[in-house]
């Protein structure tokens, strides 16, 4: 009969009325700045740069090889390269970056910076309150903003951080023992080299 | 002490005017009673709208407005502050100055409504014999302004909004007025006031309102679906249609006129409460006659915002009409309906005292609502269309 279904709405609707005050699992609204859940693992905003150890600007993983700088689709990347190399995390010799700044206000999120890096140094971060009330300074992050220990890593994406230390330890004894391959040898060519230059 | 607080209002009055000198007490007695509607409807339409959007919030179990003040209760004044101190845009090609005039007459052809409703005992601000008939001419002046607000705006939304509202609002005017008609042919009065005082009896303490018999049920149910698309309430929104007309005839407004717009709307909204209270529920008069103690003015306020609860509990379930839908609703379905209760009320009043004439006018009446909502579903009137491609 005609007006049938409109009963029926209408009857659905008082239900919800009256169910959100008695019931609230009804309600499935996180008030957000009071409440929160937490960060999905899977959840990937805005790069940082990961760094060993404890000092932020002697353990970057960064070489500024700029990679990403080149690759990034909006541009947003900005990297200035040292003029000298320094020691990086694993004693080797490598050049920094001086500048590293990404602009928040042109970042899309893509992660192609993530993907590109051959050093594991750039990864996404699951934060996302990143607005601000100063639009010129506040939105561009430098590298000392942008700089993440790696425990940081660990927290927030717990499974990709283990595969990617993994990695680096497997790379790290690669190097190890091709070095001590290459130093042996070394040292025996001076051993098999010395008794015959001897005299 | 009841006799007092049921005339509080009116002896207020009285006392105000007794200062002014004796030529000007009958202007001032009006000007006051202006005034209080001026103050009184704008006040509970900012309440109205904060109920409403937390009662339409619940209707689908999320919370509304709770952040300004506790429990959101000072929304409606943060909304007043946003709209007084938005810029006011008027477009460059826009007819000025019937673009400022239409929110204007919509307010002021809205508020002269209520000019003629008794809100209470004694309490009518023009007591008229012909109320009903002003009401409709005043009424039906509300679609000249969204006409002009629609055409002066140089927008094609607002254009076609204002069309869709013009066309909305004739059909609809039609059964309204004629559901009223059957109120006017059995109490024999135009005047509201008579209207109310001739539902102003009891029977082993039952109120003799007019929903309470055949022909009152259907004209007060057809009524309310023409008072609803009178006043552009959902499921009849279509004049304003967000997803597809932006905002319809007021999408070039903005600021205080925006508001004023949006006033209009709600306050349009309690005056046709009012008079559907007053023309189908008994308006001021009691429920109960055990009741009759509290004031009369709070029961025409109460059955007032129940109404308007019931608008809001539609809003929260019907989608929007399609056009067809609505005319073939209004000129094939409520229309015929109200014509027959013409008829059905005419035939009340001839049948006498006895019970049969509530068999007969409830037997016609529940026939051609059975046989005609029958026939307009299996004609796809008012059902859902089928595409034929689709098949």
């Amino acid at each position: 009969m005609l007006g049938e279904g409109i009963l029926k709405g209408l009857a659905e609707t008082a239900r919800n009325f009256a169910g959100s005050f008695v019931s609230a699992e009804r309600l499935t609204t996180v008030q957000y700045p009071e409440q929160r859940i937490p960060a999905f693992e899977a959840a990937r905003v805005f790069p940082f740069l990961v760094y060993d150890g404890g000092d932020w600007e002697a353990g970057l993983r960064c070489v500024a090889c700029q990679i990403c700088e080149k690759e990034c689709p909006p541009k947003c990347i900005f990297i200035e390269k040292s003029k000298d190399k320094k020691p990086d995390a694993m004693g080797k010799a490598q050049f920094y970056p001086t500048r590293f700044d990404i602009d928040v206000s042109v970042c899309m999120s893509c992660q192609i910076c993530v993907e590109v890096c051959p050093f594991e140094a750039i990864k996404m971060d699951t934060d996302f309150e990143l607005s601000t009330d100063d639009r010129f300074g506040g939105l561009l992050h430098d590298r000392k903003q942008l700089a993440r220990s790696n425990e940081y890593y660990h927290q927030i994406h717990p499974t990709e951080a283990a595969e990617v230390d993994a990695r680096l330890a497997a790379e790290r004894s690669k190097a190890d023992a091709k070095a001590r391959v290459a130093t042996e040898s070394a040292a025996a060519k001076a051993a098999a080299a010395r008794p015959a230059g001897g005299d | 002490m009841f006799e007092t607080l049921d005339q509080i209002f009116v002896l207020l009055a009285h006392w105000l005017v007794s200062f002014l000198p004796a030529a000007w007490q009958a202007a001032g007695g009006v000007l006051l009673g202006v005034v209080a509607i001026v103050l009184v409807f704008p006040t509970l339409f900012a309440l109205t709208v904060l109920l409403e959007r937390k009662g339409l919030g619940r209707m689908q179990n999320r919370y509304g407005p709770n952040r300004v003040g506790p429990y959101g209760i000072l929304q409606p004044i943060a909304d007043a502050v946003k709209s007084l101190t938005k810029e006011d845009v008027v477009p460059l090609s826009a007819d000025a100055a019937v673009h400022f005039l239409a929110p204007v007459v919509l307010v002021v052809a809205v508020f002269m409504g209520f000019a003629v409703l008794p809100m209470g005992r004694n309490m009518v601000l023009v007591n008229m014999d012909a109320g009903l008939l002003f009401y409709f001419a005043i009424g039906a002046s509300t679609e000249l302004s969204v006409f002009m607000a629609g055409w002066s705006s140089r927008n094609k939304y607002s254009l076609l909004g204002a069309m869709r509202a013009v066309a909305q609002m004739i059909s609809y005017e039609v059964p309204l007025l004629l559901s009223s008609v059957a109120v006017v042919m059995i109490t024999g009065s135009l005047s509201p006031v008579k209207i109310v005082e001739a539902q102003n009896h009891y029977t082993w303490g039952l109120p003799h309102w007019y929903i309470f018999t055949p022909w009152g049920l259907a004209g007060f149910l057809m009524f309310a679906i023409a008072a609803t698309a009178e006043t552009n309430r959902s499921p009849f929104d279509l004049p304003e249609g967000e997803s597809e007309l932006v905002a319809g005839y007021f999408t070039e407004y903005s600021g205080f006129k925006f508001a004023l717009f949006f006033l209009g709307e709600y306050v349009a909204m309690f005056s046709v409460s009012g008079l559907g209270t007053t023309l189908f529920l008994g308006g001021w008069s009691a429920p109960f006659s055990f009741l009759n103690w509290a004031p009369s003015w709070f029961w025409f306020f109460s059955k007032m915002m129940v109404s308007i609860f019931v608008f809001i509990w539609m809003r929260g379930t019907l989608p929007r009409l399609r056009q067809d839908q609505l005319m073939n609703f209004a000129w094939k379905f409520v229309l015929p309906m109200t014509l027959l209760n013409l008829f059905v009320a005419g035939l009340w009043r001839f049948l006498g005292d006895g019970w049969q004439r509530w068999v007969v006018c409830s037997a016609i009446l529940l026939a051609a609502y059975a046989v005609m909502g029958r026939v307009g579903m299996y004609r796809e009137h008012f059902g859902p269309r089928r595409y034929r491609y689709a098949e």
